[in-house]
C-alpha cells in the first residue's frame, strides 16, 4: 500500500506538468487564438502539430506560410519560421521559399477564399509544376474574417452577406480541382475526423511533391447561423452523419451541396508520385534530358 | 558565357542583359519573373545564367506571384530579384508593400514603357516614377535608381542590391525601354564590385527580435531554417514580429519604415552635376531623358549659355537639399521627362519658388529633341 502510494506520488507531478509533445510547434505566448468558439481551425492546427510531432520533423526545418483570412492567421501560431503573407499569395511565396531553401519542409495553411478565389491561379500552377509543398485548406464555405460573404466554395443556394437571395454561383469541388491540376496527394476530411486529418497530414507531409488536404470546418459565426446550421457542435454532428468515406473514388463525384441530408464524400482521392519541379529542373539543367 | 557570377571583361551588352549580370555579380541567386516587353531579355539572360552560378530561375504565372516568390526567396536566404514593366509593376504593388512592411531585401527592375495601361509596349516611357514612390498603399521610404546606359544598368543593379541589403527593403531600378534595349560597351571588373552582405543576427535565437532596429534604424534578418523561428507578417507588428494592432506600434513601425530612408538620406542619395560651377540655368534630369539633356547642355554651352545639369542617380529619395541649394544659384530650372510631369513636382517643391521651374514633357514612345530642352532653357534667361 505504502509502495503504491509512493509510486503514485512520484508519477503524479510528471503527469500534470509534462508538456504535450506537439506543443513545441506552437507559439504558446500567442495563445489564446483569435478564432470564434465552434470554429474548426484550432482542431486543424492541432492535427498539424501532431503530424509534425509524429513525423519528428525538427521545428527549425519547417516553414509555415499563410495568406489572409481566418485561416491565414494560423501561421502566427506556429513556433517555426512562419510567414503571414498577402491575400492569395501564400503559395507563390512558399514556392520562392522552397526553391531558395530546398531543405525546408514547407506547409501552406490557408482558407478556401484565399487559396481558390484570389489565389486560385497560383494553386493550379504550383500543382502543375509539382512544387514540393503541402497545402492545407481549411474550407468554411465563406469569407469569415470579413463577415461572411459567399466565396468560391459556397454551395449553391446558401445564404451569405453578399448572397442575400441565395448563392447563385457554382462552387469549386476542391479535391477534383487539385487532382485535375496535378496534385500528387489529395484528401478531404472534416474537423470531426481528428485522427484521419492527422494521418492525411502525415501522408501529405511525407510525400515529395504538391500535396493537398482539404479540411471541412464548421463556421458557426460566418456561415452556420445564416444557414440555420446551429452551433459549431451541430455542424460537427452533421458532418458525422453526412460523411461517407470513399478512398480512391473519383474526386469529380465529391461535390458538396447545400442539402443538409446529402452525402459528403471524404477520404483519400489521389496518392501517386511524379518527379517534383526541382527534380525535373535539375535533370534538364545537368543536361540529362 | 562564363560560369562565373562576375564575368570580368569587356562586353557589348544591352541594358537588360547588363542588369541581369549586375544582379548576379551582386550575389542574386533567385529570380522569379513573368515575360513582359521590354524587360524579357533580363529574364532570358537569367534563365541561362542563373543555373550556371548555382541559383534558381523560375518563370511564374504572373507578376503577382513573381514578386511573392521573390519575397519568399529572400526569406529563404537567397538574394532575390524580379524584373518587369509598367503593367507588371502595377500588379506587383501589393506585395511590394508586403516587402516594405516585412523589411525584405530584394530588387525590382522596372524597364518602363509608354503608359498608362498597355500603352506602348515596345517604346520608351518614364511614366512610373511617382508609382515607384507612392504605388503601394501606405507610408514607407523608397530607394530607386535611374540608370542611363547599359554600363549603369550593371553598376546600379549592384548598387540596388547593396542598398536593399543595407536598409532591408525592396529597391527599384527604374530604367526604360531605350536603356534596356540599347547596346553599348559594358566593362565588368570583379575587383570593383563591392557586395553588402546580409545583416544577420548576432545574438542567440532566444534573444533575437526580428524587427529590433540597430542604430541606423534597420533590423537584421534571419533566414528560414537558421533556428531563429521568425514570424513575418504584413500586419502591423512589434519588434518580435508579432501582430500588434495599436496606434503606438503603428507609429513605431511605419515611422521607422519612413525614417530609415529619410534619416539615412546622406548615405543613399546620389547625384551627378555638370557645369554647376557657373551655371545660371539648370536641367534636372534622369534616365534616358538625361542623354537628350546632355545634347541640349552642349548646344547651350556652345551658344555661350551658362547651363548646368543635375542628373539624378537616385530618383528616390529625392535630393531635395541639393536641388534647393542649386535653385538659389540659378534663374530657372528645366525638367525634361518622358511623361507629362512627375519628378518636376519634386523639383518645384524642393526649389520652393527660388527659381522658375519648367517642365519639358514628352508623352512617351519617343525622345525629346535636344532643341526642345534648349529652347526651354533660353526662355528662362
Amino acid at each position: 500500500m505504502t509502495t503504491e502510494l509512493k509510486q503514485k506520488e512520484e508519477v503524479k507531478p510528471e503527469l500534470t506538468t509534462a508538456e504535450h509533445p506537439a506543443t513545441k510547434y506552437l507559439r504558446e505566448e500567442r495563445l489564446p487564438h483569435i478564432w470564434c468558439s465552434g470554429c474548426g481551425l484550432g482542431s486543424a492546427v492541432t492535427s498539424l502539430t501532431n503530424a509534425y510531432e509524429k513525423l519528428e520533423i525538427p521545428v527549425d526545418d519547417i516553414g509555415v506560410v499563410s495568406g489572409i483570412g481566418c485561416a491565414g492567421r494560423a501561421a502566427g501560431y506556429f513556433e517555426t519560421d512562419s510567414y503571414h503573407t498577402t491575400h492569395g499569395r501564400a503559395i507563390p511565396f512558399a514556392t520562392g521559399l522552397k526553391l531558395s531553401n530546398p531543405e525546408m519542409n514547407v506547409t501552406v495553411f490557408s482558407g478556401d477564399g484565399d487559396l481558390f478565389a484570389i489565389g486560385g491561379n497560383h494553386f493550379i500552377h504550383a500543382a502543375r509544376r509539382n512544387v514540393d509543398m503541402t497545402v492545407i485548406c481549411v474550407n468554411n464555405y465563406n469569407y469569415g474574417m470579413t463577415g461572411g460573404q459567399f466565396g468560391p466554395t459556397t454551395p449553391r443556394g446558401a445564404t451569405a452577406t453578399t448572397s442575400p437571395y441565395g448563392n447563385y454561383e457554382s462552387p469549386f469541388n476542391l479535391p477534383d480541382l487539385a487532382a485535375s491540376a496535378g496534385a500528387i496527394y489529395v484528401a478531404r476530411w472534416t474537423t470531426v475526423h481528428a485522427r484521419r486529418i492527422q494521418q492525411a497530414m502525415e501522408d501529405a507531409l511525407s510525400k515529395k511533391g504538391f500535396s493537398f488536404v482539404e479540411i471541412l470546418s464548421p463556421c458557426p459565426t460566418g456561415y452556420g447561423r445564416k444557414n440555420d446550421l446551429g452551433e459549431g457542435i451541430d455542424e460537427l454532428k452533421s458532418y458525422q452523419n453526412r460523411c461517407v468515406i470513399k478512398h480512391g473514388s473519383d474526386p469529380g463525384e465529391a461535390e458538396i451541396v447545400r442539402d443538409p441530408e446529402a452525402e459528403i464524400v471524404v477520404g483519400k482521392f489521389v496518392d501517386t508520385d511524379r518527379p517534383t519541379y526541382c527534380d525535373i529542373a535539375d535533370e534538364y539543367l545537368k543536361g540529362e534530358k | 558565357m562564363s560560369e562565373k557570377a562576375i564575368m570580368t571583361g569587356k562586353y557589348f551588352l544591352n541594358g537588360d542583359e547588363a542588369c541581369a549580370e549586375g544582379a548576379l555579380a551582386a550575389g542574386c541567386r533567385f529570380f522569379a519573373g513573368y515575360p513582359i516587353t521590354p524587360q524579357s531579355e533580363i529574364a532570358e539572360r537569367m534563365s541561362k545564367r542563373m543555373p550556371e552560378v548555382g541559383g534558381r530561375f523560375i518563370q511564374m504565372e504572373d507578376e503577382l506571384s513573381s514578386i511573392a516568390a521573390v519575397l519568399g526567396g529572400s526569406w529563404g536566404g537567397s538574394k532575390s530579384m524580379t524584373a518587369t514593366s509598367g503593367p507588371g509593376f502595377s500588379l506587383m504593388m501589393e506585395n511590394i508593400g508586403l516587402g516594405m512592411m516585412t523589411e525584405t531585401p530584394c530588387v525590382i527592375a522596372n524597364i518602363q514603357r509608354g503608359s498608362p495601361s498597355t500603352g506602348l509596349p515596345t517604346a520608351v516611357g518614364q511614366g512610373d516614377m511617382m508609382q515607384a514612390q507612392w504605388g503601394s498603399h501606405g507610408d514607407y521610404g523608397v530607394i530607386a535608381y535611374a540608370p542611363t546606359s547599359p554600363q549603369e544598368m550593371f553598376d546600379f543593379t549592384v548598387k540596388a542590391f547593396n542598398k536593399s541589403e543595407q536598409y532591408m527593403m525592396p529597391v527599384f531600378v527604374m530604367a526604360d525601354e531605350k536603356i534596356g534595349h540599347m547596346r553599348e560597351r559594358v566593362e565588368i571588373d570583379e575587383s570593383r564590385v563591392k557586395i553588402h552582405p546580409r545583416r544577420k543576427p548576432e545574438v542567440d535565437p532566444d534573444e533575437f527580435k526580428p524587427y529590433e532596429p540597430d542604430d541606423d534604424l534597420v533590423p537584421r534578418m534571419a533566414s528560414a531554417g537558421e533556428g531563429y523561428r521568425v514570424h513575418v507578417t504584413g500586419l502591423t507588428h512589434n519588434e518580435q514580429g508579432y501582430p500588434q494592432l495599436d496606434v503606438k506600434t503603428q507609429q513605431e513601425k511605419v515611422g521607422r519604415l519612413v525614417d530609415k530612408v529619410k534619416k539615412n538620406k546622406d548615405d543613399i542619395v546620389e547625384i551627378d552635376t555638370i557645369g554647376m560651377e557657373d551655371a545660371e540655368v539648370l536641367i534636372v534630369s534622369y534616365g534616358m531623358a538625361f542623354r537628350t539633356a546632355m545634347g541640349a547642355y552642349k548646344q547651350a554651352r556652345e551658344k555661350g549659355i551658362k547651363a548646368g545639369i543635375v542628373r539624378l542617380v537616385t530618383v528616390w529619395p529625392f535630393p531635395e537639399k541639393k536641388i534647393k541649394e542649386f535653385s538659389k544659384q540659378v534663374k530657372g530650372i528645366v525638367v525634361p521627362e518622358i511623361n507629362l510631369g512627375q519628378m518636376v513636382r519634386e523639383v518645384e517643391r524642393a526649389s520652393a519658388g527660388n527659381a522658375e521651374v519648367k517642365l519639358v514633357p514628352h508623352p512617351g514612345g519617343g525622345l525629346h529633341k535636344p532643341e526642345q530642352i534648349l529652347e526651354s532653357l533660353e526662355a528662362l534667361l
